[in-house]
């Protein structure tokens, strides 16, 4: 068994004195793709806040695996209204996701702009350096925020509804990077997903919030699973 | 044009103005971006309301301007930024209670002094009679704090404005640069309040930024651009000023609306 990236031992969440997500356990391996899955007001996003330490659990606790610190997760937001009309380099953006290595020193060191370098070529897309976040297409802005959160992160990234807004293409594309990060890496995935089709094809675990429960357990053990059956019929039927 | 500017020069005030004045400029430029990008371009003039308040009850008691507004406006910007987080009141309602709040004292305690006498006038609108050679030493030193404390955490106020979340996830205290930021505005604005006024000062801060953006797409750009646009509106316009007789902070607004319009309009045709 390999060890644990973040364990959550019956994590209850809530938010302006409402619980949200009520006695939650659960284990993210080294190496998983964990996609966190479920209807509107389930509590995902504020679960991604617990994970990532931006909100105390109301009981239980959170805990990351060894050698994983607190600032060295990587975060890749939703997109916010701001950033899209941010007027500033692919480059600043990616080596922004190194603050975290300086402390409070000014600047940016060699050891910072390599690594910056290192992540853009990764995600191929060195070519955009100078180019404005601004003037990018949806999946290259999210290609510039993963960059920036593998600049910030070493085992494991947290992503939160990453392929919001983009066309199915770019959806696609964007998961399949994933993979192969999670893949050649060993980088630890895990997102909150609205692209259900997408998750369950790429994601080796599943997390399922409802209403009134929950399912943890490997994508295939959820598609057997009677809540998937449910969800997913209703999935359909809303589209 | 040498001798113009020579004349200019010989008057004292005039030089305690333009030396203040290019500071102030040179740092409300700065903080512009930082500003404009997080949506907090009204916070600059909430806070010179407030400092028009400070300013009244200050010279209502015959205490030194500067001394009494710079620590009232840093507060009020400090409470401004939590309340707004804290959520009990929106951000711009808990800027319009605050602004029109403290002007409403002020013109009270104003008319049972002194009355709306020329000093408090010139808060109003701006005088570049109003720089003291105190003001100028007060400046330069209250500048020289903004501009070491922004360039030192650049990077970090760069990282805050970007992406508040992301900063917050790897470990970085958000809550203490944006009261950095509010504080490092609220210093700006009580100095700048001298020279364009209340009602005027908040341009300062907005129309750099703004303009810049237009034209530039990468930060480093936007913030030097910012402060070139922010320095030549200033001179410009003091030089109208002084050649016409017209209000050194009106002058200057308007140089910096031209340049807003004109720099739209490249961007529009470059066809960004």
């Amino acid at each position: 068994m390999e060890a644990f990236c973040i364990q959550c031992n019956h994590v209850t969440l809530s938010y302006e004195n409402q619980v949200v997500v009520s006695d939650l356990s659960f284990t993210v391996r080294e190496g998983e793709y964990l996609c966190i899955i479920g209807e509107n007001g389930t509590g995902k996003s504020t679960l991604m806040k617990g994970l990532l330490g931006l909100k105390k659990p109301a009981s239980g606790s959170i805990v990351l695996g060894t050698g994983i610190r607190r600032s060295q997760i990587g975060y890749v937001p939703q997109q916010t209204p701001v950033q899209r009309d941010f007027p500033a380099s692919v480059w600043e953006v990616v080596l922004s996701g190194c603050l975290n290595s300086r402390g409070l020193r000014p600047g940016f060191g060699a050891k910072e702009k390599a690594l910056a370098e290192e992540k853009m070529d990764l995600l191929g897309i060195r070519d955009l350096k100078k180019k404005s976040f601004r003037n990018l297409s949806g999946g290259q802005r999210q290609r510039v925020l993963l960059a920036r959160s593998l600049c910030a992160a070493k085992k494991l990234i947290l992503l939160d509804e990453p392929t919001a807004g983009l066309d199915p293409l770019a959806t696609e594309e964007f998961y399949h990077l994933l993979l192969d990060l999670n893949r050649e890496l060993k980088i630890t995935v895990v997102m909150v997903s609205h692209a259900i089709q997408e998750a369950l094809g790429h994601a080796d675990h599943i997390l399922y919030l409802s209403q009134t429960s929950y399912f943890y357990g490997t994508t295939q053990a959820y598609l057997d699973s009677d809540a998937a059956d449910q969800f997913l019929n209703r999935c359909r039927g809303g589209k | 044009m040498i001798a113009y500017l020579s004349e200019m020069l010989s008057y004292p005030f005039m030089v305690r103005a333009l030396t203040v004045g290019a500071l102030v400029s040179l740092c409300a430029a700065l903080l512009g971006a930082s500003l404009v990008l997080k949506r907090y371009s009204m916070i600059g003039d909430g806070l010179s309301h407030v400092g028009f308040g400070a300013l009244a009850v200050a010279s209502a008691l015959h205490l030194a301007p500067l001394a009494v507004a710079v620590p009232v406006v840093v507060l009020a910007a400090f409470l401004l930024l939590r309340l707004s987080e804290s959520g009990r009141l929106k951000g711009d309602a808990a800027t319009a209670v605050f602004s029109t709040g403290a002007l409403a004292i002020g013109i009270v305690v104003a008319s049972m002094s002194t009355g709306m006498n020329a000093e408090l006038n010139s808060y109003l609108f701006g005088s570049i009679l109003a720089v003291s050679m105190t003001d100028v030493a007060v400046s330069v030193a209250l500048s020289a704090v903004v501009l070491v404390l922004y360039l030192f955490f650049y990077e970090k106020l760069f990282a805050v404005t970007f992406d508040e979340t992301f900063a917050r996830a790897t470990g970085m205290k958000t809550e203490w640069y944006h009261t950095l930021l509010a504080v490092l505005t609220a210093i700006v604005v009580v100095l700048g309040m001298r020279m364009l006024g209340a009602l005027l000062i908040s341009s300062l801060i907005v129309f750099p930024a703004l303009t810049a953006m237009r034209l530039f797409g990468n930060y480093r750009s936007v913030i030097i651009g910012a402060v070139v646009f922010s320095l030549c509106g200033f001179l410009v316009g003091m030089g109208i000023s002084f050649w016409y007789g017209t209000p050194a902070g009106a002058s200057i607004v308007v140089v910096d609306l031209g340049l807003f319009c004109v720099c739209s309009l490249a961007a529009r045709i470059r066809g960004r």
